[in-house]
């Protein structure tokens, strides 16, 4: 057995009741049962979490690194998108 | 709660938000606690949690020579933390233990002979190949299983608080024996050959871990009589064989007599790499 037959998985951690996952990393394992009890040994033996996700990380569609300006720069520069851009009513209280 | 408290928990809080990895230590039983705890067993209770810390002293040296030595990265860092879990059984247990002798878990573990240790045979068995160690697992871990679910009730409070502590770790071993077992018996040919040969060259060892001793006779409620865990360990471990197109094999059982501190030509060896450098600093720490 070696690495390469052996698919990537990712791994998400949630640490507490009412917290997110969080990626936490990656790990090789053969199945879906394997790879959540290795997330088990390598991510959470300083108790980290109380819930663990994994994923073939092969099965997570990401966006393009590439069309990173196209995508992600267009928000820049539009402050009326934050709520801080308006101001306050008059008479308006509590706000 | 006064600010202090709360600057800490508002704190921990942004730290679980900022990471994934987030540390903490929790607040389980250890055996500096059972040390300090200052509860003195009597003779018996002494000789049968020494029984106990021994079997997982050695399973635990047994089990840590496969750290950089595992078919994968993954597996090296499961089989280093069932080492490290079993480990921490073996101390709370000789913790205890030597408090009848005012002696400590390190003179325990590092200053006596070989007679002197009252493991099982299985857990001294070498490792063998990956399924040679995943067969002693399966054996061990569904073992200590029953035994730690039964002691968790035991009349003495410090031995069920170890149990109740140790066995939510080994139902987790048991389980990582069972998933490498259906994997291997339905692997390959060669991966269920390599189980057939460990269950043989293992199974003799079965019959020495539910001999009864006159010391749990006389222990009652404090301890698990050993026959009692057979015919629920029996069921278990079949239907696990049975899912992985195994068989209990048919071979004879050895005459062993571990708990007498007679043992095999293999835990001379484990002894001694276990000892050596404790002996050859004596009073070093690190």
């Amino acid at each position: 057995m070696s690495s390469n037959t052996w698919p990537l998985w990712e791994v998400f951690v949630r640490s507490a009741r009412g917290l997110s996952h969080v990626h936490a990393g990656s790990l090789h394992a053969p199945d879906a049962e394997m790879a959540v009890r290795n997330a088990r040994d390598l991510y959470t033996r300083r108790n980290e979490g109380i819930s663990l996700w994994v994923v073939r990380s092969e099965d997570i569609i990401t966006s393009d690194p590439d069309e990173k300006d196209s995508f992600f720069e267009s928000p820049q520069g539009k402050d009326y998108r934050h709520a801080t851009y308006y101001k306050a009513s008059e008479g308006v209280k509590h706000l | 709660m006064n600010h202090d408290e709360l600057d800490a928990t508002l704190d921990s809080f942004g730290d679980a938000l900022a990471s994934a990895t987030r540390v903490t230590p929790g607040n389980a039983l250890r055996p500096e606690d059972i040390a300090v705890d200052g509860v003195v067993p009597d003779e018996d209770l002494a000789q049968y949690a020494l029984r106990l810390g021994d079997d997982a002293l050695i399973l635990a040296q047994r089990l840590s020579h496969w750290i950089s030595r595992a078919p994968e990265l993954e597996e090296d860092v499961a089989l280093g933390n069932i080492a490290l879990d079993v480990l921490g059984h073996a101390r709370s247990f000789l913790t205890y233990a030597g408090l009848a002798w005012d002696k400590t878990e390190d003179d325990l573990a590092y200053w006596r002979e070989e007679e002197e240790f009252t493991s099982l045979h299985i857990v001294e068995q070498p490792n063998g190949d990956f399924g040679v160690t995943i067969t002693r697992q399966l054996i061990i871990s569904i073992y200590q299983y029953l035994l730690y679910s039964k002691l968790a009730a035991s009349a003495d409070p410090t031995l069920a608080a170890i149990a109740a502590k140790a066995v939510k770790e080994v139902d987790y071993h048991r389980d990582h024996a069972t998933q490498w077992t259906r994997r291997l018996g339905l692997g390959t040919e060669e991966s269920a050959q390599r189980m057939r040969h460990a269950l043989e060259i293992l199974w003799p060892y079965v019959d020495e871990m539910f001999q009864d001793e006159a010391l749990h006779e006389r222990l009652g409620d404090r301890a698990v009589l050993p026959s009692s865990l057979r015919e629920d360990w029996e069921q278990q471990i079949t239907q696990v064989l049975t899912d992985a197109g195994l068989e209990v094999p048919q071979v004879g059982m050895a005459m062993a007599r571990g708990r007498s501190g007679e043992h095999s030509e293999h835990l001379g060896y484990i002894l001694a790499e276990m000892q050596v450098l404790a002996r050859k600093h004596p009073g070093a720490s690190w």
